[in-house]
Formats: C-alpha cells, structure tokens, sequence
C-alpha cells in the first residue's frame, strides 16, 4: 500500500507514472475484488485485497506484488478487463491501491463507466501496441507521461496515440467526470420529463 | 445506427438531454437497490448534501448477504448484519419502500420486481447489479450502474451513458425436448463470445424466442452481460401482458387497456433497422455445460472440450488458464465429469418454473450420496409456490437441502460456498475463478435440469436419457 489514498478531483489532463503490466483477456472483477471484500459499508479498505485470490495463488510473484511495481500508477491489460459483475468496488480497489489510468485492448461497459464515474480513465490501443508495451523487458522502468488533451502518452523513446471515448475525454478535461452536478443542472427537464412518461400515470406511485 | 428498435423507442422518450461530449442524460423510471452496491451511493449523497429525488421510483430489498440456513436476526455474520441494519436504515430515511425478510415479497432484486408487477414494458430499470438486464425480458431498457450511477439516480433519477447500438439474435425453429433457455444462452455467448456485446444492447427475437414463457426469457436476457451486453431484450407480446396483469404494482381498471395500447407500441417496428443481425437455430441447440472460466467456454454434452488449435488466436490464452484452473485437458469430454456440489437457484434459474423442472427430473429418485445438493428458491413468493406444489418435498426426499431465499452460492457472499477445489453443477451465471467462495473452487453452469441430472448420477449427465425413462 501507498500513502493515504486522495480521491482525484476536478480536471483530469495529465498523469504520468510507472506502468504496471497485467497480462490476460477477459479479467472479470470477481478476480479484481472477490465477493467477500464487497461485505462493507464503505470503499476505504478495498486495496490492500485487490486480486486477493490471484496473488494468494501466486505467492508473491503477481504483478501487485513484484517490488519494481509499488509505485505504479497506470496499468496496462488486455482485452475485456473488468467483465462480469457490475461492483464498482473492482475499480475502487484499484484506485485504492494506486492505479490513476488504464491502458488496455477493450473493457467491458459497467467497468468502464465505473472507472469514468471515479475518475479513472481508460484508454484503448490496439492488441499489437499493448503487446509491444507488455513485452517490452524495460516495461518494468517505463514511466508514461499521459496527456489527455491530445490523448497521447510519451515515454523516452515511445509515443502512443491512445483512444478515449469523446464524452470521457471532455469530462476530464473539464472536470465534470464527476456526474452528479452536471445531472443536477438539468433539474426542470427532469421534472418535465415526468409528463412525457405514459407508465408513470398508470402507476402513479409504487405501492 | 439502430432505428426504430423497442431499444431507440424506448431511449429517445427517456432523454433527458444531450450532455456535453455527446453522452446522453437518461430518466430512469424504475431503480432497485440492495444491500451491496448502495451503502456508498447513500453515504454519498450524504456528504453532498443531497435528498433523494423520487423516493417512490426506488425499490429495496436484500439478497446478496443473506444467509440461507438460520434468517432469525440479527445474523451470525456481523458484517452482513451491518449490512441489512445500514440498507434498513436508509430506506427508513428517506422513505423507500423495502421488501425485507419475512415480508412475503424479499428474495432476488431480478426474481421480486417481475412478480411485483413493478417490471414493465417500456421502461428504463437501473440496479446497482450486473444482472439488471435479466428485466429486459418484459421489453424494458434494463441494465446494470455501478455505485457512483446509483448515487446519481438516487440525487437525480437519472444518469450520463452512451446510447449503445442495437445487435438483433434472432432464434429460428425451437428448443428440443430437454434443451432449455439456459443451453440456448450459453451456446448464443459461446458462439458470440463473452466481450461481443460490448457497446451493445441485444434484441433477442424469432420463433424460438416467442414460444418461451416469461421466465425463460428473464433467463436468456439475464445473461446477455455474460455475453458483453448491459442490456438485453425481447419485445413485448400477450405472454409479458399476462404475466404482468394483476401483479401487486400492475395497472389496474382503466389504465389497464392504456397500458397495453401504449406496450405495444412501443415494440420494435417490422421493418426497424439494427446495427447487426445474427441468425441461430434453436433446434440445434444441445444441453449446454461449460467446462472453463468464462461463460462462453461451453460445450453441448456430447461434445468434447476443444483443443488449442481448433479456437480462434484470441480465445486460446484464456483456453490455456482454464485447462489450468479446472484440471480438465482439451480433447476430453465434459460428460461423466464428477461433481461435489450442485446448486439449483440465482436470479438466472431460481424461479418457480426451475424449480418445476428441476423437481420433475428428481421425482422418486436420490441424489448420489457423494453430492451435496442444495435448492435456494429465488424469492419469498417462489418458496411459497414451490411449497404449496410440494416441490420442497421432492427436493428434500431427493436428498437436496430446502433453503431459504437469496443469492447464496452464486456469488457466495453468505456462508454457501464451495470448498477447496470442489466442483459444482450450478444453475447460476458465472464461472468465474474463484466466483463460488473458493479460490479454487470450480464451476459448471448448465440449467437446472441438468444440475438436477448430474446431481442424481453424481456427474455430469445428458438429462434427456432420465427424462426418457
């Protein structure tokens, strides 16, 4: 574990840190946080049990427990990550842990707008790019600088021309990533929307 | 770009706004929460100084914690007692309606809100819960939100998401006699793969699709997020109407014919165009059992587990990670695979019609003594039903454990799990590893039917040869 964790807040333009390579498709977030961490009433404690199981298996040897990894901030997966259950707490363990941004092949949807909700972003590179970052033997020492104005990240002797969802990527950059306000400005449309919805007349309230 | 689909219909009249980067702001009609993923939306809203918008468009109940053996409170789990004290105490605030234990209506989020008549076509549904698309099957736009999302229905009633495009499965012919909706969804995410729906919502129509009843189809549409797709639907027709008529939360008397004019049209129109099409046949369709860590690693019965070579590139490493995990060698076949644990419930297969069928195949037979078979009815109203069928009786004779209602082993978030690296026949929807409470616990989904059969023979068997006989 890192020092006290502070959730992100407001614009999100740049992140540069170490990278943090995990390799396998379809990584469900059962795996990221099993269910038995999810007995809580709040997130506070759920990075230290980030992939419990997997790193229980592998003795010490799981890429959230090599040394050269414990400051990493921004890690690199492959295709479908985060797939299965909807826990938002597979995220937030994440971030808990120290993860800022993920690179990967493709995610899956409810993950997704997890990490966007939370101020995760998540970006997309084709397979061949992703391989060339996760087999790359320096990867251990590669320090991403991420610029998400012009969705590019740098390293010494690499630029990568990341891919981010439009709407995502506006949210960062103004900082309304963080949902509820900007749902909240809408106020009197949400109230006419009440007149234009036939089932709410037919059940007026739920009883 | 999908048009006049039930999904576009249903979309655009629920659009708030146009928010800025091209997301869009979406009413949500009908949100249910549970005990798991709202805590921290609650806490939230707190610390934002926020109310809930409209109290009377959420619905509570508790699934996912509790225990299936001894209900009487507080429970022996401190931490799941925590749990239900905190959702008691936030539905009491701010004045939701909450379907608790004892209540007669408690049981699975997906189970309740359809017997509540509270699921309705042309509704958007949201639920702090993957498995929301399950909804779907009335022809409303279910799916799942993460907690932040249920924090923002909560304070608004309403969330920011990309429209999704519209993938239209449609199901020719229909199912054989011993093939139920669950083969015919595994073999629809086998065939498409567990990460094709992404961006997708799944219209799932055709012959074969028509003639299932409604719980059938609450288990195909169930499924779709295994597939990839948040949303997963059917149009609705006079099997959703009768369903739903004189459920406790139905339209009643004169809004009765309202809704049904308005219901209808709502469905996709004929000549509406989707963003793809793909054509099964239904008839084709085997029992399905999966045999890896992902929902579309299955096979039919009489199939064996593929080699390496003969999957695609893609498919291969997460191939190589289950024949690890599950011990199993590709060549090999599923069939006469012993197994240590069956469990016949979850929001997939844990309704009364599961039960039905499970109970059929078990009548005057015994549960091989080498298994420990238990049956988690998915809600209040299932168990009730299943006992006044005398289907607890069946089951109990049968040798399988009579539980109360919950998740219980699907998710294993209660005391139901599996030990060490035991493997179980499971009704339920994931396979993922470690997904029943065991690090290395192993699963095979497969219907009821099938877990009810393997149970019997102590391994994996053909349900067809026991119904024959």
């Amino acid at each position: 574990m890192k020092s006290k964790f502070t959730p992100p807040i407001g614009k999100i333009t740049q992140i540069n840190g170490k990278c943090i390579s995990l390799i396998g498709n379809d990584i469900d977030t059962d795996r990221i946080i099993p269910a038995r961490f999810l007995k809580c009433v709040n997130f506070d404690l759920l990075g230290e049990s980030v992939f419990e199981d997997d790193r229980e298996t592998l003795k010490g040897r799981h890429p959230f427990d090599l040394e050269e990894n414990k400051n990493a901030t921004i890690l690199i997966v492959n295709s479908n990550f985060g797939c299965g259950s909807s826990r938002e707490h597979a995220p937030q363990a994440l971030m808990r842990w120290g993860i800022k941004a993920i690179i990967g092949e493709s995610f899956a949807d409810i993950f997704y707008s997890n990490c966007i909700a939370i101020g995760i972003p998540c970006f997309t590179l084709s397979k061949k790019s992703i391989q060339e970052v996760q087999n790359n033997k320096d990867n251990k020492f590669l320090f991403l600088e991420i610029d998400l104005k012009n969705s590019l990240a740098r390293s010494k002797d690499l630029t990568l021309n990341l891919e981010i969802k439009e709407s995502s990527r506006k949210m960062f950059l103004s900082g309304e990533w963080d949902a509820t306000s900007t749902l909240l400005e809408n106020e009197d449309f949400i109230e006419n929307k009440l007149d234009d919805l036939p089932y709410l007349e037919f059940n007026s309230t739920i009883t | 770009m999908s048009q006049d689909t039930l999904f576009d219909k249903v979309w655009d009249l629920h659009k708030v706004s146009s928010l800025p980067g091209g997301s869009d702001q979406i009413f949500i009609g009908l949100h249910l929460i549970h005990e798991v993923t709202s805590p921290q939306a609650f806490g939230a809203l707190k610390d934002k100084n926020l109310k809930v918008k409209f109290p009377e468009r959420t619905v509570a109940t508790v699934d996912h914690i509790v225990p299936t053996d001894n209900q009487s409170r507080p429970f022996k789990d401190n931490l799941a007692e925590q749990m239900i004290e905190t959702l008691e105490k936030n539905c009491l605030e701010h004045k939701i309606r909450f379907f608790n234990i004892g209540s007669g209506n408690q049981g699975i989020v997906h189970v309740v809100a359809p017997e509540l008549g509270l699921t309705q076509p042309g509704m958007t549904i949201a639920c702090g819960d993957s498995h929301t698309s399950t909804h779907g099957a009335f022809g409303s736009i279910a799916f799942g939100i993460g907690t932040s999302q249920v924090r923002d229905v909560l304070a608004t009633q309403t969330i920011a998401m990309n429209k999704l495009k519209v993938r239209q499965i449609w199901c020719d012919n229909k199912l054989s006699k011993g093939v139920y909706a669950k083969d015919l969804v595994l073999h629809i995410i086998n065939k498409l793969g567990v990460k094709a729906g992404a961006g997708f919502a799944y219209e799932f129509s055709g012959p074969a699709i028509d003639k299932l009843s409604m719980e059938e189809r609450m288990t195909i549409c169930n499924m779709s997020i295994e597939g990839g797709a948040r949303c997963g639907y059917i149009n609705p027709d006079e099997k959703t109407f009768s369903y739903i008529k004189n459920k406790l939360c139905a339209p009643k008397n004169k809004h009765w014919d309202k809704a049904i004019t308005w219901w209808n049209s709502i469905k996709s129109d004929e000549n509406s165009i989707y963003d793809d099409v793909i054509k099964f046949d239904a008839s084709k369709v085997e029992p399905t059992v999966t045999w890896g860590i992902t929902p579309g690693q299955s096979i039919g019965i009489n199939q064996k587990i593929p080699l390496l070579d003969n999957l695609s590139p893609n498919d291969q490493f997460i191939a190589e990670e289950a024949f690890k995990y599950m011990g199993f060698n590709p060549g090999q076949s599923i069939k006469d695979t012993p197994v240590d644990v069956c469990f016949i419930g979850s929001c997939t297969n844990g309704r009364i019609s599961d039960l039905r069928v499970a109970a059929e195949v078990l009548k005057d037979k015994k549960v091989s003594k080498e298994v420990k078979a238990f049956v988690v009815p998915g809600s209040e109203k299932v168990a009730i039903q299943a006992k006044q069928e005398g289907l607890d009786m069946i089951f109990k004779d049968s040798g399988f454990q009579w539980r109360e209602p919950g998740c219980s082993m699907c998710l294993a978030m209660n005391s139901d799990k599996l030990i060490g690296n035991e493997i179980s026949a499971s009704s339920s929807n994931r396979n993922f590893k470690g997904r029943q409470g065991s690090p290395n616990g192993r699963t095979l989904l497969m219907s009821p039917a099938m877990v009810a059969a393997a149970a019997i023979n102590g391994k994996v068997s053909d349900v067809r040869e026991l119904i024959k006989k």
